[in-house]
């Protein structure tokens, strides 16, 4: 592997400048003669506009330019002048159909409402100032004459008969009705069954709060029609195609869109959002930049919010527990508006991961989509697959306690262990071996001797659970053509470029952006291991449409499985050139030339020359015949996968629960995955420690409340309970290996797992120790002192 | 933030002059409470007056039986004393409690008091330990000094110089943290000095309170048994997302229970 190849625990090389403060981040950024934007935002969850009473505003000190949402219309192409027809709506890039076969309901999505505003926060108009300060002491001038009409936040009441309508569009709110797998086959199952297990689940919604909040620069330069956007965004050309496309700001050529360092986004900064449209369009509108940037109010208000189901399940099982079959309903809260892959989300990222790592002959999931008065819900760390795990993993768990079995036998008894395995529900398993990593888990966590540490924890007043999560999930998003046949807007393919310079120093032009995985070493240490050269002699370029020409950006734990092997091919052209330069330089045959450790050698002999040789002899060009080889050296590369990849993996978490207070505390957590190969052990640790920590968030912590108006009650932190590293243990983590066959580098994707496997880990520990499943996420104090009135408390060895 | 004008006096008579000046004036200390009221709009003073300067309003002493604290000292600062740790040690563990370094480095004891924050952790030790709250005019029983929610006993011009503590007998400190704001949601301060116990309760209700059930049944023998079977009754407790009054009813005799067996 070498010292900063495949598999070396290198220190990340971005760090230096995060944590010195040497970052760039979209507010580092200020534009000669900037504006700055403050956006005026409903108080109702649900409110006609009747006016917006902007004069005062207008005259207010420093204010160039307040906007509502009728002012937002088209450019005429060949002035600056407006067109009578308004800018595009923001659009959902994910076709779903109904199982009647009728393509989703989206209701209008405008950038600043028109006539309706649909959730807190949303837009009602945007006050553009000399001053960040004069723009928000003017926007309390801005008048708006609401009729404040009755809301719904909560997707079953949504559904209700009578319930306030959200969208015309959508009646009764309804989004779409899908289904997924064999209903007739499903119920066959269950009437088969010895057992059936029901759970009524809910997942809580999550506010994502990266660190970083959202920001926006509109640039335009009048002299070249060319607009520029400074974004915190996690895919930079997807922003420029759906500004392009859809919203028409400007054709793609006109349009730069640079997402410089980004501050985490966890999926929150996949989506295009209204401000960055609004700030793009006034710029152009008054020939000047626009800055935005949120705080963190107005981020737990309009960032797009994660999760949110609530489901029926039930699992089928014969006398021995095997499993039959499997039945899901499921409720999913979309907000006010379908973001922009938010239908994608509670379908095919969450339904086709339902069989878990089970041998599961019939499943049957119908997922209802609904718009409540509520921000949008869009991709959150996980997305989909967390839901499904919670689904899966707490089914398997409940049912093993059921009918008396060990809910790791059950579990083994149950897993699939033949590959390529195809299951009911799209996927198609690669490899895996489950059995592996849950027993590598079992062991680090002394299973055995979990008895007698909850005869010991009772001793000091504290109840002691144990509970597993063997997850699996759908990374490496995603083959173009299956996501196609699914309804996707877009390929989901990653290019590379790899640029060799004369002196034979690397950089690496790539579509995946990095926002805190640390792509700048990764991606850097898989071409020192191909070329053998110094890490410090490679720059990873991304996050910028000007320089990258294409990419789909980073989530879905994709930029390792299907970015690198993007890089990975594009190194390999570069590689077969250079051999062939070098070739010439050594005057021996192509195929005589051997390269390795960053040195050409002609077989069988001690002629060679280095890799920074052969890089001059491919610019100065003066060894080898033009007419045969190019100069230079640089090559490109699209990467396309062909099957989605499977990590999987076994957490299990052991917890206390205070008796008294009902306080829960994770005392031991072993993590043992599988991600196929990985590049740095370090950075992968850190994944799994971030993820859990999210994932116990989620479980223990963090759940966003709206109330019965449509109010969000927990809009800040002294409500909205985020982990602290006191909240967590050290975590155990360890690895299982099988290498992805599917992409060059056997790659599966580590950045979700912690946030998919944590939760039902936490909860099934937790129910472990009451002894009953009565419990809802997150499981604060006060849910688990409730829940412990209903156990029947084993009697205290005092 | 909307804009304000900024004073700096050196002392306690000029302070007080200028907040006379203005209706909407407002003292600064740490400005850990003040300044993100401040920062989200829902306070706006015309003027602040910033104490940093001010004589006479820091150090620590004990004075015979009483420990007296400058109504400018830091958490951090109470909490490091070696004079607070020997006279109440109770008081410096709470103190030590606090919100996290940046706020037990900025907050002081006289804006916390002043504040009168119903989850604030100070209150609950003035009211149990039977403090004094000195003033540039007067001087106030602690009994007479938590009025409600945000309320104080202050009137327009007054400030805080410092805060006298009588040295207890025992005296323990417990409490229950909001898991967002990690303020107590519950926190029972008790104190025991002559025959007669106090126990005062924060974060409970709209103010700090004196707690009647565990107080009788502390006086009749000060253990964490003698409140078994303890029930305090939940009128006038809140009820939030966090915390159902019931809940909260029950966290108090929980944490009375700690309290004392720290004591
Ligand atoms: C993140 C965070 C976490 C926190 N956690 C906790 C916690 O766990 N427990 C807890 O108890 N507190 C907590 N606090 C509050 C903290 O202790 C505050 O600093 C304290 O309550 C106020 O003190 P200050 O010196 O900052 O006062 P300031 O904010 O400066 O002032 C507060 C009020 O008191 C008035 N005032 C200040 N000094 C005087 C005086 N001498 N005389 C009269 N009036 C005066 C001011 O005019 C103002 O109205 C937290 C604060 C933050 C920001």
């Amino acid at each position: 592997m070498g010292e900063s190849g495949i598999g070396a625990r290198v220190q990340r090389v971005e760090d230096r400048r995060f944590i010195t403060g040497k970052g760039n981040y979209t507010d580092d950024i200020n534009r000669p003669g900037q504006l700055h934007a403050h956006f005026v935002r409903s108080p109702h969850a649900h409110a006609r506009i009747r006016s917006v009473g902007i004069a005062e505003a207008q005259a207010a000190p420093g204010v160039v330019a307040v906007y509502t949402g009728n002012d937002l219309r088209k450019f005429v192409p060949t002035s600056d002048d407006l067109e009578e027809s308004p800018i595009g709506d923001l659009i959902c890039g994910w076709l779903i159909h109904s199982k009647n076969g009728e393509p989703m309901k989206a209701g209008s999505h405008p950038a600043i409402a028109r006539d309706t505003v649909r959730h807190v926060g949303d837009q009602v108009a945007v006050v553009i100032a000399e001053t960040k300060r004069q723009a928000r002491d003017a926007a309390e001038l801005v008048e708006v004459d609401y009729e404040v009409l009755d809301a719904v936040a909560d997707p079953l009441k949504a559904r209700a008969s009578g319930a306030p309508q959200v969208h015309d569009v959508a009646t009764g709110n309804l989004v779409y009705e899908w289904e997924l797998g064999d209903k007739a086959k499903t119920d066959e199952a269950f009437r088969n069954a010895h057992h059936v297990t029901k759970l009524n689940i809910v997942n809580n919604r999550l506010v994502p709060n990266a660190m970083e909040p959202r920001a926006a620069i509109g640039d335009y330069d009048p002299g070249t029609g060319v607009f520029t956007l400074y974004v915190t965004s996690q895919n930079p050309h997807v922003a420029r195609l759906v500004l392009s496309a859809f919203v028409g700001i400007a054709p793609e050529n006109k349009l730069r869109v640079i997402a410089p360092d980004v501050g985490g986004g966890f999926g929150s900064k996949i989506f295009i959002y209204a401000e960055e449209v609004v700030c793009l369009w006034a710029a152009r509108r008054l020939a000047r930049p626009v800055k935005w940037n949120a705080d963190r109010s107005e981020a737990f208000l309009t960032d797009a919010h994660g999760r949110d189901h609530v489901t029926d399940a039930e699992l089928a099982m014969d006398e021995k527990g095997k499993i039959l079959g499997l039945r899901v309903h499921t409720t999913a809260n979309m907000g006010a508006y379908l973001s922009t892959f938010a239908s994608a989300v509670p379908t095919y990222l969450y339904a086709t991961l339902l069989s878990g790592q089970y041998d599961i002959p019939a499943i049957h999931a119908e997922v209802d989509a609904v718009y409540t008065h509520t921000a949008p819900v869009d991709a959150y760390r996980g997305a989909g697959r967390p839901e499904a795990t919670f689904v899966v993993e707490r089914l398997v768990e409940v049912a093993a306690r059921e009918m008396g079995i060990d809910p790791a036998s059950f579990r083994k008894r149950n897993f699939v262990k033949k590959f390529p395995h195809q299951t009911p529900v799209i996927m198609s398993y690669d490899i895996g071996d489950y059995a592996a990593s849950l027993n590598k888990a079992l062991e680090l966590i002394d299973y055995k001797g979990v008895g007698k540490r909850k005869r010991e924890a009772l001793k000091r007043g504290k109840l002691l659970g144990v509970g597993l999560s063997a997850y699996i999930e759908a990374c490496g998003i995603a083959p173009s053509k299956a996501v196609g046949s699914l309804g996707a807007g877009v390929g989901l393919w990653e290019s590379a470029e790899v640029r060799v310079n004369p002196v034979g120093t690397v950089e690496v032009l790539t579509g995946s952006h990095s926002h805190g995985q640390g792509h700048e070493t990764t991606f850097a240490q898989l071409v020192c291991d191909r070329l053998g050269i110094p890490l410090d002699q490679v720059s990873i370029v991304h996050g910028d449409t000007d320089k990258v020409q294409f990419g789909m950006g980073t989530y879905g734990s994709r930029s390792g499985a299907v970015g690198m092997s993007a890089i990975s091919k594009a190194l390999d052209k570069v590689v077969a050139k250079a051999k062939k330069v070098a070739s010439h330089l050594l005057e021996a045959a192509e195929a005589d030339i051997e390269f390795k450790d960053g040195k050409f050698t002609v077989a069988g002999t001690d002629k060679s020359l280095d890799w920074s040789a052969v890089s001059l002899g491919a610019y100065v060009a003066h060894g080898f015949p033009s007419d045969e080889i190019e100069p230079g050296l640089k090559e490109g590369a699209f990467y396309d996968p062909v099957n989605f990849t499977f990590p999987a993996g076994c957490h299990v978490c052991e917890c206390e629960i205070d008796l008294e207070t009902g306080k829960t505390e994770v005392v031991n957590w072993v993590a043992v995955d599988d991600f196929g190969v990985i590049i740095n052990p370090m950075i992968v640790e850190g994944q799994v420690h971030g993820g859990i920590a999210q994932g116990v968030g989620q479980a223990l912590l963090e759940g966003c409340v709206y109330d019965e108006a449509g109010q969000l009650v927990t809009g800040s932190f002294n409500d909205y309970a985020m982990p602290r590293a006191d909240d967590l243990p050290n975590f155990q983590v360890d690895v299982t290996v099988t290498p992805c066959p599917s992409n060059p580098l056997g790659i599966k994707g580590c950045g979700e797992a912690g946030a998919i496997a944590a939760p039902a880990a936490l909860v099934n520990a937790i129910t472990d120790a009451l002894g009953h499943e009565d419990i809802t996420m997150p499981a604060t104090p006060q849910r688990v002192w409730r829940a412990l009135q209903k156990s029947k408390m084993p009697a205290a060895a005092e | 933030m909307y804009p304000f004008n900024y004073h700096r006096p050196t002392s306690v008579r000029q302070a007080s002059a200028l907040l006379g000046k203005s209706e909407d004036a407002r003292l600064l200390a740490g400005g850990h409470s003040l300044l993100p009221m401040m920062k989200q709009r829902l306070a706006q003073p015309s003027d602040l007056i910033d104490l940093g300067l001010v004589e006479g309003l820091r150090g620590i002493e004990l004075k015979g039986r009483t420990l007296q604290i400058g109504a400018m000292m830091t958490h951090a600062e109470v909490a490091a004393s070696d004079v607070v740790r020997e006279a109440i040690p109770a008081l410096a563990e709470l103190v030590a409690s606090i919100g996290d370094p940046h706020v037990r480095h900025r907050g002081t004891i006289g804006g916390s008091v002043a504040n009168n924050d119903p989850n604030a952790d100070y209150p609950a030790a003035c009211l149990a330990l039977e403090a004094t709250i000195v003033t540039n005019r007067r001087r106030i029983d602690a009994d007479e000094f938590f009025v409600d929610m945000f309320e104080t006993a202050l009137e327009p011009g007054e400030i805080i110089t410092k805060i006298q503590f009588p040295v207890p007998r025992r005296a323990g400190y417990a409490k229950f943290r909001n898991p967002a704001s990690r303020y107590p949601l519950v926190g029972v301060f008790l104190a025991k000095r002559g025959g007669t116990v106090r126990a005062a309760v924060t974060g409970a209700a709209t103010c700090v309170f004196r707690c009647k059930e565990v107080e009788d049944a502390l006086n009749a023998r000060f253990a964490p048994k003698s409140l078994d079977g303890v029930t305090v009754p939940t009128d006038g407790l809140n009820s939030d997302m966090h915390a159902g009054a019931d809940y909260r009813a029950h966290l108090i005799v929980v944490m009375a229970k700690r309290a004392a067996s720290a004591a």
